[in-house]
């Protein structure tokens, strides 16, 4: 038989059987939407994160007082180190790997006021002119900090977006004085907005140089005390950022006489880090819902299987009869395996449309983004028409073997 | 070169420990243009002898020449393709598919023979204006007769020009009235040519018949002597009368 006539008599079976096709499909479009919404989420989830990860400046390096990671951090320990010091930064500031450094001093501020307006919970940074370039910030009015400024201890600052919104909902508000901790600080510039990180306003934020920073809030507490100083680093060139950690630890190690057998007492702290930290929260909760996506599909595809065995023992005597007539048993084989291929291969196909259609949905009332690439198309459509093969084999088998004598007699 | 030719065939089924031998020693030969029928009772071993003759089946023992091959040694596939060019079935109860028309019905073998749509349609309706069908292309099994789906089935037998055609008891589901225009469609058939085997336990079809084989328990007690028939059963035109033949004696 011919591809095209074996397609025409799959349909035509399936024309005659309506109800039970429809079922037979549902089963896999149920498991194919749900592992390409699944997948979708995941890739969007994944792509915004990437995309947080990038907002933190590119070929960034934070050397700071503990490692970032998973599990739980031995604070007494870490309080026992050292911290870093700005002549650490100068000497890292010389490694040739290194392009940029900004020593940065954080602290959290209950709340900032302007004329009656207030602004909450609000990171203030202590740094330098470098950081614009280090973490990645561009300025959208006035000017970021300069070298002078650092040298002068000037009292100016830059302020985020999230602050303009919350203080100067009407006005420029460069030029205006703002009150901070001990002193009284002139916005020079207004940065553009980088977004959220997990989470979290990165527009939420005002930097001042780090020698003023140093002037006006006293030793700080809490988390930011205990990490102290965080030296920024941003190396030549992303191909550089390993050469880069390479020499600092050696460098650090070597300014803190630390032997061979000691492990480091500071953190070296990448994009890379992040990363694997969020692989690690959510690698394996991405395998148990595609595992939960893909016993659906099996769930469909055992129901490809029983409607298949239900129909070969149905049509017995059909298969009985084109056997006399010059069918093969691998006529017979490819005939019913083509059925199951295309019923799965469509439920795939509306799967799909599906699938991406509620990711859609979640993405669009939620704050969850979907994406699919081209790729987990395939791979639902792929996997339906595997599932179709897989679980038709046997029917298909069982069909192909009957003997025609018998079947023919079969009522 | 005989059409077909079986030689000393044994066909032998194990029932737990016991043997029993359908065919037990089976010689026959037709020759091409021959219109033959085989009688015997049920159990005689006659649908088991259709089988291996319209090579549905194999022989445990013995050779069954088609055109001088020996089929015995033919794989499923080579069988099949044996069966597909070169035996036209007609069963009892027919066996169209309910839920095709009767065109499509008839093309089914043309498909197995892998030819194109074109050369399909054109033999398709040659074959159904063959069996006198031409109205009914459209039609599916449930809205045709009896007779007309045994045409039908007819036709389909006849769509890759058989070298024989193999019917099974074909008015065995007929009234008596039909049962006689099939037959005649047999008798035009064998005039035009073809080979035309009957397997049946009536008399009345086996009379159409120009050589009548008789097998009871697995053996072949007659052969062409349609004369015997006749004296057995009564005088030639009486196909409405059921007949009865004996049993294993």
């Amino acid at each position: 038989m011919s591809f095209l006539d074996l397609i025409r008599t799959s349909l035509a079976n399936f024309r005659s059987h309506k109800m039970r096709a429809f079922l037979t499909v549902l089963g896999i479009v149920i498991g194919v939407m749900t592992v390409i919404s699944i997948l979708s989420l995941i890739q969007g989830m994944n792509a915004s994160v990437e995309k947080q990860i990038q907002s933190l400046g590119s070929n960034t390096i934070m050397l700071q007082k503990a490692a970032w990671g998973m599990g739980r951090l031995d604070v007494e320990e870490i309080s026992k180190r050292k911290d870093l010091t700005l002549d650490d930064a100068d000497a890292i500031a010389l490694l040739p790997a290194v392009a940029r450094v900004s020593p940065l001093k954080s602290r959290q501020l209950n709340s900032v006021k302007y004329r009656g307006h207030k602004a909450t919970d609000v990171e203030v940074d202590g740094s330098n002119a470098d950081l614009q370039f280090v973490a990645n910030y561009s300025v959208e009015s006035g000017r970021f900090l300069t070298r002078d400024d650092y040298q002068h201890r000037a009292h100016v600052c830059v302020i985020g977006g999230y602050i303009v919104d919350n203080l100067f909902p009407n006005e420029d508000p460069v030029g205006k004085e703002l009150n901070l901790g001990t002193g009284r600080f002139l916005i020079v510039g207004v940065l553009a907005r980088k977004g959220s990180f997990l989470g979290q306003s990165q527009d939420n934020v005002i930097i001042v140089p780090y020698t003023t920073y140093e002037l006006t809030f006293p030793k700080a507490l809490g988390f930011g005390g205990l990490f102290g100083l965080t030296i920024q680093i941003q190396a030549r060139s992303t191909g550089d950022i390993e050469k880069a950690v390479d020499q600092i630890r050696e460098l650090m190690r070597r300014r803190r006489g630390l032997s061979y057998d000691k492990p480091d007492n500071f953190g070296i702290n990448t994009q890379d880090t992040i990363r694997s930290i969020y692989k690690n929260i959510t690698g394996v909760a991405y395998i148990v819902m595609i595992a939960v996506a893909a016993i659906s599909l099996l769930v469909g595809g055992i129901g490809i299987m029983n409607i298949m065995l239900v129909s070969v023992t149905e049509r017995t005597k059909e298969i009985g009869l084109r056997k006399a007539l010059g069918a093969s048993s691998q006529n017979i084989l490819v005939q019913f395996l083509t059925e199951a291929v295309i019923l799965s291969g469509i439920g795939g196909l509306i799967g799909v449309g599906l699938g991406l259609g509620t990711a859609g949905i979640i993405s669009a009332l939620t704050p969850l983004k979907a994406a699919a690439p081209i790729w987990t198309i395939f791979l639902g459509f792929g996997f339906s028409a595997v599932v179709g093969i897989f679980f038709g084999i046997y029917p298909a088998n069982r069909a192909a073997r009957l003997n025609p004598i018998e079947a023919l007699r079969y009522e | 070169m005989s059409l077909i030719e079986a030689r000393d065939v044994y066909k032998t089924y194990t029932l737990g420990s016991q043997k029993f031998n359908a065919l037990d020693g089976v010689s026959l030969v037709i020759e091409k243009g021959e219109y033959i029928a085989i009688m015997g009772p049920s159990g005689s071993g006659k649908s088991t002898l259709m089988h291996i003759i319209g090579c549905l089946d194999t022989p445990t023992a013995g050779q069954y020449l088609f055109k001088d091959r020996d089929i015995t040694s033919l794989s499923d596939h080579e069988l099949a393709q044996l069966r597909n060019s070169e035996i036209g079935f007609v069963f009892q109860s027919f066996n169209l598919l309910a839920r095709i028309s009767a065109f499509k019905n008839v093309e089914m073998p043309m498909m197995y023979a892998r030819r194109s749509a074109a050369e399909r349609g054109r033999k398709v309706d040659a074959a159904l204006e063959r069996v006198g069908l031409t109205g009914r292309r459209n039609n599916k099994p449930n809205e045709l007769s009896g007779g007309e789906m045994q045409r039908v089935a007819i036709a389909r037998a006849l769509i890759n020009d058989p070298a024989i055609i193999l019917a099974d008891e074909p008015t065995g589901n007929l009234d008596s009235r039909t049962g006689v225009e099939i037959m005649k469609l047999f008798d035009d058939l064998a005039r035009q040519g073809n080979t035309l085997i009957l397997v049946t336990h009536d008399a009345g079809v086996a009379r159409h018949a120009r050589r009548v084989v008789r097998i009871v328990d697995g053996r072949i007690e007659t052969g062409d002597r349609p004369a015997q028939v006749e004296s057995l059963e009564g005088p030639l035109g009486d196909a409405e009368r059921p007949v009865s033949v004996p049993r294993n004696p």
